[in-house]
């Protein structure tokens, strides 16, 4: 009989954890196993322990994320990420760059899932920039445009879906429909 | 142009030049499309100069820089032939809000805090309005450096556009914007990225306030991701059933999809429930509503005492009873009118001196009974 490494009961959950690229291996009871949050349900459907793994972050990557979130700062202002959480407000230009990471996700929040700029672009800049070799032009394109547009709304009903709102799903599907059907040419 | 103050100086105020607080404001005109429900349209649009910190961390060399640069850009670029320019670090405190009054600034651009750490009444700051329709206004050195704002009277959403962009043109010619390929246009807070855009519509109501739908609009409005705010904007209250509609997403949509979806899809929807709201009203309840709108009439041709909110509410019943016809010869562009007429700083500027809110109330019933009388039968 194996023994639970924490008392001297019989081990049944037997646990394998690679923690920063070492093998962990843990024996515990029944009692013990619960107590650690370690599931000890024997027929847990796969999908649910799937869900788990994909929902659960690993423990150490949220902390180091809050963590360098915290201390990340602009290189131009000086504005910090946590100065930009007290007052909703960036120092200047380049915080987008220097915070983007961080700022990713705040900025899809608040704009319905959208990641990435559709439409006017100053003329100063179209003159001026080219991102990887490509005119900024190139972003104006209307297949690129209408891509986005089909990308967003695609997200925006999955979560109406979800919500069951579905009279605006139904918009957000005509929408679609309407996009789709009017691409091809483009290409 | 003044220099700015000094931290210790006294603070110089200027008066404002002309006679705003008398003129009828273009974009509340009353007529054109739909202007049964929509009193008047606004575009604006959020840019940053590159290579300055956005205002509320620039310092204040940076900041006089800032206003420097377009102001001259501004007032160089020809925009109309009348063009009124306000350094509102040197304006008085009712001069302020009398801009305010006319949205022709921001609260926040009148008050001139910024963040916690800076700001107050001299950070340099100001507006150029363009006169006389006041169908354009740049705010310098708000939340952003340029604030440019159309406006136009009833549901005219693509022409105000039109012209915003056309300016915004005429601005980046001789400026250079913040952009990046990502987030669009740069702003100082990530809720205006991208198009930088903001549309918005003006509505009267009352109807659905009546039928007591206004809940499920500004429900469905928000499942729209609109935003839905009163006659001043953020946190004010709807008075007199004055309602904001606005788009709040302006990334990952050209500026051409939003002034599709509210022009086309959210606004027409809107007014199609207050105009069924309104005949429903008329139908059932229309000795009530002409009932409600005489007495409206009653109190402000005769009362010598109105609070601000008391006015506003009869102004609005009395607008819907102009619109429907229930009060003949009444017009609703100087019900809408006299909506600004009545704000605290219209009555203190129309009677030249300075008022407490007792002599402003006195005040007020004063106008609307001199403004009103001739129409009551």
């Amino acid at each position: 009989m194996m023994k639970c490494d924490l008392c001297d009961n019989e081990a049944t959950t037997h646990e394998v954890v690679i923690r920063g690229g070492k093998k962990l291996e843990r024996h515990l009871c029944e009692v013990c196993a619960k107590q650690h949050g370690v599931d000890t349900r024997p027929n847990v459907p796969i999908h649910e322990l799937l869900k788990n793994f994909v929902l659960t972050p690993a423990p150490v990557a949220p902390a180091r994320a809050l963590e360098s979130a915290r201390t990340l700062k602009c290189e131009t202002c000086g504005t910090t990420f946590g100065d930009f959480k007290a007052n909703s407000l960036l120092g200047c230009a380049g915080c987008y760059a220097s915070m983007e990471a961080s700022l990713g996700p705040v900025v899809e929040r608040a704009h319905e899932g959208a990641t990435h700029h559709v439409g006017k672009v100053p003329r100063r800049a179209l003159a001026h920039s080219r991102q990887g070799g490509r005119p900024m032009e190139a972003l104006l394109g209307s297949i690129r445009e209408r891509e986005e547009r089909l990308n967003l709304l695609r997200k925006q009903l999955d979560e109406a879906v979800r919500n069951e709102q579905f009279e605006r799903a139904a918009r957000l599907r005509d929408e679609m429909r309407a996009l789709e059907g009017s691409g091809g040419s483009l290409a | 142009m003044n220099a700015p103050s000094e931290p210790g100086e006294p603070k110089r105020t200027t008066p404002l030049q002309g006679d705003l607080h008398r003129s009828r404001a273009g974009w509340l005109r009353g007529d054109g499309r739909l202007s049964d429900v929509v009193l008047s349209s606004r575009v604006r649009l959020a840019r940053n100069i590159a290579g300055f910190a956005f205002p509320n961390r620039a310092g204040r060399a940076d900041r006089a820089r800032v206003l420097e640069l377009a102001k001259a850009r501004i007032l160089g670029a020809g925009f109309t032939e009348r063009l009124l320019w306000v350094d509102l670090h040197h304006a008085a405190a009712i001069d302020r809000t009398l801009l305010v009054e006319r949205h022709l600034i921001s609260k926040q651009h009148a008050k001139g805090k910024l963040g916690p750490s800076s700001g107050g009444p001299d950070e340099p700051r100001g507006v150029a309005i363009a006169l006389p329709e006041e169908s354009m206004s740049i705010m310098v050195n708000e939340e952003d450096h340029l604030r440019v704002q159309v406006m136009r009277p009833a549901f005219d959403l693509a022409e105000a556009y039109h012209a915003a962009d056309a300016a915004d043109d005429r601005l980046e010619e001789a400026l250079d914007i913040a952009f990046s390929p990502r987030f669009g246009y740069l702003t100082a807070c990530p809720t205006n990225v991208g198009t930088g855009a903001r549309f918005s519509v003006m509505l009267h109501l009352p109807g659905l306030k009546l039928t007591g739908e206004i809940d499920k609009v500004k429900r469905a409005a928000g499942d729209m991701s609109l935003a839905v705010r009163g006659f001043y904007g953020e946190g004010s209250e709807a008075v007199g059933d004055l309602y904001q509609l606005s788009n709040q997403t302006t990334l990952g949509k050209s500026e051409g999809v939003l002034l599709h979806e509210m022009e086309q899809e959210i606004v027409p929807r809107v007014v199609e429930y207050e105009r069924i709201a309104r005949r429903q009203l008329l139908e059932r309840r229309a000795e009530i509503l002409a009932d409600q709108a005489f007495r409206a009439l009653g109190t402000v041709t005769h009362a010598r005492i109105l609070s601000s909110d008391e006015s506003m509410d009869c102004l609005s019943r009395i607008r819907l009873g102009a619109v429907l016809g229930l009060l003949p010869g009444l017009d609703q562009q100087h019900v809408n009118q006299l909506m600004l007429f009545i704000q605290p700083a219209h009555l203190q500027r129309l009677a030249g001196r300075e008022m407490n809110q007792a002599e402003r109330r006195v005040a007020r019933a004063d106008v609307l009974r001199r403004e009103l009388s001739g129409y009551c039968r």
